[in-house]
């Protein structure tokens, strides 16, 4: 499959882990911002080739980790009202509010459904006319011009029973809300390919230059992490602080403008509360007062009830790379997919249930069999 | 209409126009509340299952297909020649007879590829919104004519693991059915009964220790439940595993792993290491093996693990999936 299976090839990969060995004049400190990311390197074992030069630390690009409680909660509250669908991605289903889940809200009876792009939410909206349809919009700058494009689709179809709730965030406020915490010792970031795609290059150039600190925007497939990683070593060996484009075949410096357009559109920034980590100024996106019409938070109320993480999670440290998965006792025991205690271990890509998922071992320590 | 599940001529007429048409045979004909069977001489298998799937039809099978199948596949998998079934339909008020009658010649086409016989039945007819249009279960019996016992506590250290086709396809149609998902290559189910490759290794005496079909919970599903139940370690090459490319596609699209994907026509088996090159020969010669490939091995230990090496050269743990597989955001 092109632009696939050269970018699996066990042969090139493992050529790259060696350079990235060979150059390594200490453990470099790396960490990947995006989940998917995470998913990826861990799935591959990429850290297992990398032992010993590069430490991978799991940044907060997980959207679905860092969709706070009280969103799942106000999701759940407006799914249980009468004449309402409301459609969500996957992986946000599972997610245990304070109470529940929009899976268990779903078994109580909620019509709860799983699509697959906002598209899918907005032609419900139009074949059932009688109710409202809302769509929960978790995300990045990956989904959201999809998810602002249905909004502004809505409008140009007069479907006004389309309704959007914005739980959807930027990630530069997250990287420099990192950067700014002193004990946050990264050496270098692997930026987010998809994110990238949309949104361009010149925020994290910006990032770079505040911070003296170097990023290479990476692919997902296991070359582009190794080659992402490589070029980081190099710049961290030369002492360079440069934003470098690994995934040139999806981005673009200015990103793409069509897909900005749409954003700057329909949604605008917010403070908004990250799980685990707190508020961060500038970091979410909510529907512009312009298309207030199809937001389901000036519909069905603006409250947002705080809810408490408690029970002693370290999400928020895993999430800044201050802490490793391993490093909290209640990690595969109380704490796993089935009953997530908090943030990293409520979707699969987030850093303690892609550790849960795939669990590294090094090969010498299977006990072969003596024919 | 509920008169249909009423037991009154309704329901006789239901039995009379659908059922004893499609499953004509003397036992079934014979309108008794059982079936008397001739006993066979050696050990019996018996198995039942139910199923629920929407859509009803879907490219590459139907739900009546899927049931015959998928009952015949469970009997094949300790080596056992399906011989007689029985079919229990649940039918919603407001179903059309004609999607009952496209399944019904659907079980009975696959009954006689199989040469077996639907030789007991039920049917109710419930309310509207009390089920899914249509659920199927059926049981089976099947005789075992070889020696050595095929079962999921059966692999051995030294195993070799093949695998008769390509992993998802089943899973990935039904889910692109379902969902209105297009792609440019249609996806079809491998809906299949595996018993005439199941046969062939049989008479041709490889050494088969366990074998199992990655329904529920993919090829992942199987290993871990052979690796538990034998109380060994598995060890699988995710290169060597066939995936056709339009399901790898679909899979990475919504974000799905195709180890955990569902098969309705494929299996796992099990085979001691001298027989391993033969067992792979005769199944890629048969039409239901044409992609088979060795997979992985059976090691030692650690026993109940299953250990996957990355086609980019890593090697992580394969365990069973913690509930529903969910697609990812992005």
């Amino acid at each position: 499959m092109k632009y696939l299976d050269e970018y699996r090839d066990e042969a090139p990969i493992r050529r790259t882990a060696q350079e990235i060995k060979r150059i390594a004049s200490r453990r470099w400190r790396v960490m990947e911002v995006c989940g998917g990311q995470t998913h990826s390197i861990l799935r591959n074992g990429i850290h297992q080739l990398l032992e010993g030069s590069v430490e991978f630390l799991h940044g907060p690009g997980c959207p679905v980790c860092v969709t706070p409680i009280s969103f799942i909660d106000r999701a759940i509250a407006i799914a249980g009202q009468p004449g309402v669908t409301l459609c969500s991605y996957g992986d946000m289903l599972r997610v245990p509010g304070s109470r529940e889940s929009l899976l268990s809200a779903r078994a109580g009876g909620a019509d709860v459904r799983t699509v697959y792009s906002p598209l899918d939410a907005l032609l419900l909206a139009q074949r059932q006319p009688d109710r409202k349809v809302v769509f929960f919009a978790v995300g990045f700058e990956t989904t959201a011009p999809a998810n602002a494009m249905a909004v502004l689709q809505a409008r140009r179809l007069g479907i006004s029973n389309f309704l959007v709730l914005s739980a959807m965030v930027l990630v530069p406020p997250a990287i420099r809300a990192l950067l700014a915490t002193p004990e946050v010792g990264v050496d270098g970031f692997l930026g987010p390919g998809h994110v990238c795609s949309v949104a361009g290059s010149s925020d994290y150039e910006a990032i770079a230059q505040d911070f003296r600190v170097p990023f290479v925007i990476t692919g997902f497939e296991p070359l582009d992490l190794m080659e992402g990683v490589l070029r980081l070593v190099r710049q961290l060996e030369a002492g360079e602080t440069c934003v470098v484009n690994q995934y040139s075949r999806s981005v673009r410096a200015a990103g793409n403008l069509r897909a900005r357009q749409a954003m700057n559109e329909v949604l605008v920034p917010e403070d908004r509360e990250w799980r685990g980590i707190g508020v961060i100024p500038g970091s979410g996106l909510t529907v512009s007062p312009e298309y207030r019409a199809h937001d389901a938070l000036a519909a069905y109320g603006m409250g947002l009830p705080a809810a408490e993480e408690g029970n002693g999670c370290i999400a928020g440290l895993i999430l800044q790379g201050l802490r490793k998965p391993a490093d909290c006792p209640a990690f595969g025991k109380n704490c796993s997919p089935e009953h997530p205690m908090g943030a990293t271990m409520v979707s699969s890509e987030g850093a303690c249930a892609a550790y849960f998922a795939y669990p590294s071992v090094s090969p010498d320590s299977l006990q072969e069999v003596r024919s | 209409m509920l008169g249909h599940g009423s037991g009154g001529k309704l329901t006789r007429q239901l039995i009379c126009d659908v059922f004893l048409p499609a499953f004509d045979n003397p036992v079934l004909g014979g309108m008794d509340d059982q079936a008397v069977l001739p006993s066979p001489k050696g050990k019996l298998a018996f198995t039942t299952d139910s199923f629920v799937v929407t859509p009803h039809f879907f490219p590459g099978g139907d739900i009546g297909k899927l049931a015959v199948c998928g009952t015949a596949n469970d009997l094949a998998m300790c080596g056992a020649r399906p011989l007689h079934l029985s079919a229990s339909f649940i039918l919603e008020e407001g179903l059309p007879i004609e999607d009952l009658r496209r399944v019904a010649d659907s079980m009975r086409h696959e009954c006689e590829g199989l040469g077996v016989h639907i030789v007991a039945g039920d049917t109710k007819v419930v309310p509207r919104g009390a089920c899914d249009g249509l659920y199927l279960s059926t049981s089976g019996i099947g005789e075992l004519g070889h020696g050595h016992t095929i079962s999921c506590s059966g692999a051995r250290p030294g195993d070799q693991i093949l695998f008769s086709g390509t992993a998802g396809d089943h899973g990935i149609a039904v889910m692109a059915a379902r969902e209105g998902i297009e792609f440019e290559t249609e996806l079809k189910s491998d809906c299949a009964a595996v018993w005439p490759l199941v046969r062939v290794l049989l008479e041709k005496r490889i050494e088969v220790h366990a074998m199992r079909d990655p329904t529920r919970g993919g090829v992942a599903g199987v290993l871990k439940e052979i690796a538990e139940s034998s109380s060994v370690c598995i060890r699988v090459r995710e290169a060597e595993l066939p995936v056709r490319a339009e399901v790898r596609a679909a899979c990475e699209m919504l974000g799905l792993d195709v180890l955990f994907v569902p098969n309705e026509g494929m299996f796992v088996a099990f085979v001691a290491p001298h027989d391993a090159e033969r067992a792979l020969h005769l199944m890629r010669a048969h039409p239901l093996g044409r992609n088979a490939q060795i997979v992985g091995e059976v090691l030692a230990a650690p026993a109940g693990s299953v250990y996957l090496r990355a086609r980019a050269g890593g090697t992580r743990i394969v365990d069973l999936l913690p509930g529903e597989m969910l697609p990812r955001i992005c």
